[in-house]
């Protein structure tokens, strides 16, 4: 157990190495400058600017710079056209508002979707399993910016209470979390039928049906432990996917947090800023998926083995 | 007596047969065809109109028998521009899913084939790779190629003197397909893998081996047919996926740009103008909705005709 935590961590580490390096050289890839939008700066003011951040060293010194600066002091950087602001501020004030979008989409979209594919496996082949699936196969062609408005609307209208654009009070939250949870829900249905499905038709099952198990408690006590793994499986790579449809979620009803100031920062070319972004977004998949590896690993004991 | 000579039928054919009884795979491919045609022959036809003439005489019309769909904020024939959005995201759905899956192709197996401490190392790449936030890369990377693809598209029109009109469509696209083909391989690359170890050390390749053949002509003629179906229902599940995520970056402004349209960004301009135009949402959702729905229609048909594990379900 252990040394499947340490293998994961190290590896956790290597990838954020990556990712760190990628996105550094990626970003000074990028046409334009932090500076081309400003009024035509003169030059000797442009090269204070630079000199100030460090950006009239050669890439390597500024790639070895900023490592240094990311791993002794956790410095992210500034902001290059907002003065004295930092990346960890912006960080700080935006990941709680993502966070919280976050846990509440991931909450509904556990509470509908898995009950959702237990009760499609259970009845497979009824109404109620086709029911299920067309919800969710429209769920998963419906994209959440087709969603996002169209429940603006008719939740807009209905409930004037519901606010579709801020993010103020706790009603502020129902729609966004509700359309970002929904679009995951259709594809944890799917994932949990299937998984559900494939134990449904082992041997032990049918053991406990012919030990005359009632059907209920069959579900609960036999199946349902390991039908769930690929649902667990899907949860940690989801949270990537999560911060994908985020970008559009908040967007669409004007949530302040990470999204937001990361499509803004690609536009800006806010270098530290992105790069700042990028690294704390794959630090939370690096974690989410090792805690979904643990997931899996206490619910299927051959998983223990096997390491 | 001798007994009527029973045909055989070769893996192929019986797939087609097992996919043409799935009546939802059916319907999602005879519905792709029917798209496809609408939305690349279509155009073609003397009654559907310009997708970039401004009329702003006639700005957010109702559907009517001159506007089959209504106009958009500026007066342009919503029907029209349905269409060649349509072409745009047909177009980077299937050519950046070529892209990914070429490249997962020959990773994956030239991955599985040499094996030992190379694969080792290959696919320790994929898993990092894999953790990687995808969609932040896919930004970045199309952030990055844009100037080329523009230089190369400049190169296009100087070199072969055909007009601006014809090459920019293409060529703009082009940081979309490199950017989500170069980041999009790393599924089937493990797929591939897979496939090809289980081939690697059955007979026919062992006996392919002693006659002489090289690593190159096992590999393409004796082992890849073999792996040709598990690729394909990939490849089919994998172009929707490919398709939102060309309308997310679009619906972000980072995708397709104006004057170039695609279903995604229709949808953004009908979602700005929900409230009073809501059919400028509602007809490019239902097209991207149903083309999506047939492709997984299709890919889950496929997977069930083409893998006989799966199809007692």
């Amino acid at each position: 157990m252990a040394r499947i935590i340490i293998n994961r961590l190290v590896q956790g580490l290597l990838t954020l190495f990556v990712l760190v390096t990628i996105t550094f050289f990626l970003v000074r890839m990028m046409p334009g400058s932090p500076y081309t939008d400003e009024k035509a700066l003169p030059a000797h003011i442009l090269e204070q600017l630079k000199a100030y951040v460090g950006l009239d060293k050669p890439l390597p010194v500024q790639y070895l710079t900023y490592l240094k600066n990311l791993v002794f002091e956790q410095d992210l950087g500034v902001l290059l056209k907002k003065d004295g602001v930092t990346v960890s501020e912006i960080i700080s004030q935006s990941f709680p508002v993502s966070a919280l979008l976050g846990v509440l989409s991931i909450g509904i979209a556990l509470m509908v979707g898995i009950p959702a594919g237990i009760i499609a496996a259970v009845k497979k082949n009824g109404p109620l399993d086709y029911a299920c699936l067309a919800a969710a196969m429209t769920g998963i062609c419906l994209p959440s910016f087709v969603i996002g408005p169209l429940l603006a609307v008719f939740a807009g209208l209905g409930l004037k209470s519901l606010n579709v654009a801020g993010w103020n009070t706790a009603a502020d939250w129902i729609m966004p979390a509700l359309t970002l949870g929904m679009v995951n829900a259709a594809y944890l249905a799917r994932l949990t039928r299937g998984g559900m499905l494939d134990v449904l038709n082992q041997d032990y099952i049918r053991t406990a049906k012919a030990k005359g198990v009632p059907g209920w408690r069959i579900v609960t006590r036999h199946a349902l432990r390991g039908g769930l793994i690929p649902a667990v499986a899907y949860v940690g790579p989801a949270f990537a996917g999560m911060i994908s449809g985020s970008f559009v979620i908040e967007t669409i009803f004007q949530v302040p947090g990470m999204g937001q100031h990361f499509v803004n920062a690609t536009t800006d070319r806010e270098y530290f800023l992105i790069q700042g972004l990028v690294l704390f977004y794959g630090f939370l998949i690096v974690g989410a998926n090792l805690l979904s590896d643990l997931a899996q690993i206490a619910l299927n004991p051959r998983l223990r083995a096997a390491a | 007596m001798s007994a009527p000579v029973e045909k055989g039928l070769s893996p192929w054919q019986d797939a087609w047969h097992r996919l043409s009884r799935n009546k939802a795979a059916m319907l999602g491919l005879w519905f792709l065809v029917a798209i496809v045609l609408v939305c690349f022959i279509g155009p073609l036809m003397p009654f559907v109109k310009s997708p970039t003439v401004i009329n702003l005489d006639n700005p957010g019309a109702d559907p009517c028998a001159e506007h089959w769909f209504g106009t958009d904020q500026l007066g342009r024939d919503l029907f029209a521009r349905v269409l060649y959005g349509g072409q745009v995201s047909l177009l980077v759905g299937i050519v950046a899913t070529g892209v990914a899956v070429l490249i997962g192709l020959i990773y994956g197996s030239v991955s599985g084939y040499l094996g030992g401490k190379l694969d080792d190392l290959m696919m320790r790449i994929v898993d990092i790779l894999f953790a990687l936030p995808f969609l932040v890369l896919v930004i970045l990377f199309s952030l990055v190629v844009d100037k080329p693809a523009s230089e190369f598209t400049e190169w296009v029109i100087k070199t072969t003197g055909w007009s601006r009109d014809k090459v920019a469509p293409i060529t703009t696209l082009m940081p979309l397909f490199i950017a989500i083909g170069s980041i999009g391989w790393l599924t089937i690359a493990r797929i591939v893998r897979a496939q090809v170890m289980t081939f690697k050390h059955q007979e026919f390749v062992e006996a392919a081996r002693s006659l002489g053949l090289g690593h190159g002509r096992i590999l393409f003629r004796h082992i890849l047919p073999n792996v040709i179906g598990p690729v394909i229902v990939y490849t089919t599940l994998a172009v929707p996926g490919i398709m939102l995520l060309e309308s997310v970056l679009s619906f972000l402004g980072l995708g397709v740009r104006p004057p170039n349209s695609s279903w995604g960004i229709l949808i953004k301009e009908g979602a700005d103008r929900m409230e009073t135009n809501t059919w400028l949402l509602l007809f490019p959702a239902l097209f991207f909705s149903s083309t999506l729905l047939a492709l997984n229609f299709l890919g889950d048909g496929l997977r069930d005709a083409l893998d006989p594990r799966s199809s007692k379900d």
